[in-house]
């Protein structure tokens, strides 16, 4: 299972990311580490059909709008408790996967990038102007935080013994129990014939087919769990910001967790994970160089590529 | 009213045309979206404006902004893509994205991030044909796009250069085998895509009376969508794919579809084409390998 080298790592890490709130103490890095794991789930999501079924998608933007409006929405219009809307925004945007992504997958390498790509686009403008259903450019404002038991994450109480309770701890965790869970699943999932068989598909797709496997049901079935990841992660980001509106969700969103994919190392959930938190990180580090930082990050695209095409944690290929 | 809209769709796809070229010529020869080339049109336009600011004639203003569009193409090709050729294709997207953020940043940072007027040659003056209004700047538009596309396609298919840059499309290492420059190619290729990309900049400065940094972003995707249109790796589909992608758009609005999702038109026209004909209008054959 583990590997030697693996197990201490684990063991300090797990502690370390159990009391990480009480370690910061601190809401600017909270939120950051926040975002982080919204990011983790998103790129662990695309992971699925970037790094393991090799496809190219880079319309991830939409699957995450269409999660997180779903939340706004239910919960705003029809006051559907958080717990209730999540199981529903990530069957809503599973489901809507479906018909973008069967026509796309008739298409290979950049065809299906740039469908996927001008999904993407279309979906974003639908939020836009869509107006009687998701307010367009004002966007949803004031969407309720859940409650778990007897804490409500919008007005937390001092629950917690001697420590304080501010919302960001308790959406930490919540968080924290998402990635965990969302890790473990695509560890399995990497694992698991259905794995084996979405890595055949990426090393030769011609000579999977000859194999006997499905394809296409295959890939489409590597998009629906990807996008359920987003909207898990839209839920999640809708109910932490209380605010959807559609500029979260553009072109510039879904490269940026391509970014964080093929940076990391695509197919390597670890590095797709530490790529995600990079990214998440750099521009808040060079929040020092202020009007620079987004020329800085460009640079750091271009130079991690240059150095390491396969990225920071992936094999050579 | 339908040959004022049809007027109106010529001008816009004319600069969508001479875009569309740019991406096809650089996917047909190194397989890679250039994300970075609306970027290059976006700061033609700059660079022309500025030009214009310090007192430079437009006619020389233009020619240097091509110049320096061209430099700048050509810099971009040997720094972001060139050390990644023989990697794989994603790395060099990503660094396209790189090698876009950079130059949208950095534009924000020298022109700052408000739109900027930019002058109109012929002030606005136009003519009246029946009643349809036509302006002397959508006839420039045209004229000179028709001219620039005549031009690239004779010189594609009539000189030696030319059918150098065909067999390096066709087949890269069989084309090198037979002695033809490859790099050299390339950065051809770069230079007249960036050339035409900073003279459709311009003309979007014209048509729009301003530029800003986050210009070529939405043109950039459509162009790249006409491409496709007609062929991805075809110039003379990228000419048919621009003029449609553009007349389609203006029609669209005129028949009614909100303005609000003018953009989303050509993504639609897009994944109808690749659905139904995955080679575009013009298009011969898809390699199937990813």
């Amino acid at each position: 299972m583990l590997k030697p080298i693996q197990k201490p790592a684990v063991m300090i890490g797990m502690p370390l990311l159990l009391l990480l709130p009480f370690i910061l103490q601190n809401d600017y890095y909270m939120d950051i580490v926040i975002f982080s794991g919204i990011y983790i789930l998103l790129a662990i999501g695309l992971n699925v059909v970037v790094g393991f079924t090799g496809l190219l998608a880079i319309g991830h933007a939409a699957f995450y709008g269409v999660g997180a409006y779903a939340m706004a929405i239910l919960s705003m219009n029809y006051g559907v408790p958080f717990w209730l809307a999540l199981p529903f925004s990530l069957l809503v945007t599973a489901a809507f996967s479906i018909p973008i992504s069967a026509p796309a997958l008739r298409l290979r390498g950049d065809y299906l990038a740039i469908v996927t790509l001008g999904f993407g686009e279309i979906t974003n403008q639908i939020f836009t102007n869509w107006v009687s259903l998701t307010r367009g450019p004002m966007g949803i404002p004031g969407i309720p935080m859940p409650a778990f038991f007897q804490w409500d994450f919008g007005n937390p109480l001092p629950p917690l013994g001697p420590f304080f309770t501010p919302s960001n701890i308790l959406f930490y965790y919540l968080g924290l129990a998402f990635v965990g869970i969302g890790v473990l699943a695509s560890w399995r999932l990497e694992h698991s014939r259905l794995g084996r068989a979405w890595k055949a598909i990426r090393e030769d797709e011609s000579a999977a087919e000859a194999m006997g496997i499905d394809t296409f049901r295959l890939k489409l079935l590597a998009f629906v769990i990807s996008a359920a990841y987003a909207g898990v992660a839209g839920c999640f980001f809708a109910s932490y910001t209380t605010f959807v509106g559609p500029s979260s969700f553009t072109f510039m969103e879904s490269v940026l967790v391509l970014c964080m994919v093929v940076l990391g190392g695509r197919g390597n959930i670890v590095g797709v994970m530490l790529g995600a938190v990079l990214l998440v990180f750099l521009p808040e580090i060079l929040r020092g160089f202020s009007e620079y930082r987004m020329l800085l990050f460009g640079v750091a695209l271009v130079a991690v590529m240059i150095l390491r095409p396969q990225g920071l944690w992936g094999k050579k290929e | 009213m339908l040959l004022q809209q049809l007027i109106n769709g010529l001008t816009l796809g004319s600069i969508y045309a001479l875009v569309a070229i740019g991406y096809t010529m650089v996917y047909g020869i190194i397989q890679l979206i250039n994300f970075a080339h609306g970027e290059i049109l976006m700061m033609g336009a700059f660079f022309t404006l500025t030009l214009l600011g310090m007192g430079v004639g437009l006619l020389p203003a233009i020619l240097i902004a091509m110049g320096l569009c061209a430099i700048l193409g050509i810099s971009i090709e040997f720094i972001a893509y060139r050390p990644l050729r023989h990697s794989p294709r994603l790395a060099a997207l990503i660094s396209a994205v790189g090698a876009s953020i950079i130059l949208q940043n950095l534009a924000l940072l020298i022109w700052g991030s408000h739109p900027l007027p930019f002058p109109d040659p012929f002030e606005g003056l136009g003519f009246l044909f029946s009643n349809i209004v036509v302006s002397y700047l959508q006839v420039a538009i045209f004229a000179i796009a028709a001219a620039l596309m005549l031009t690239l396609h004779i010189f594609i298919q009539k000189t030696k250069m030319g059918r150098a840059m065909r067999a390096a499309a066709e087949d890269q290492e069989a084309a090198s085998l037979m002695g033809v420059p490859v790099n050299q190619i390339i950065t051809i290729t770069f230079a007249i895509g960036s050339v035409l990309a900073a003279i459709a900049g311009i003309m979007m400065g014209a048509y729009y009376n301003s530029v800003y940094p986050t210009m070529g972003y939405f043109i950039g995707l459509k162009a790249f969508a006409a491409a496709v249109l007609g062929g991805i790796g075809n110039i003379p589909g990228a000419m048919l794919g621009g003029m449609i992608l553009g007349i389609i758009e203006i029609m669209a609005i005129a028949v009614g579809v909100p303005s609000g999702y003018q953009n989303a038109i050509s993504f639609v026209m897009l994944i109808l084409i690749l659905v139904f004909r995955p080679t575009g209008i013009l298009g011969e054959r898809v390699s199937e390998r990813t």
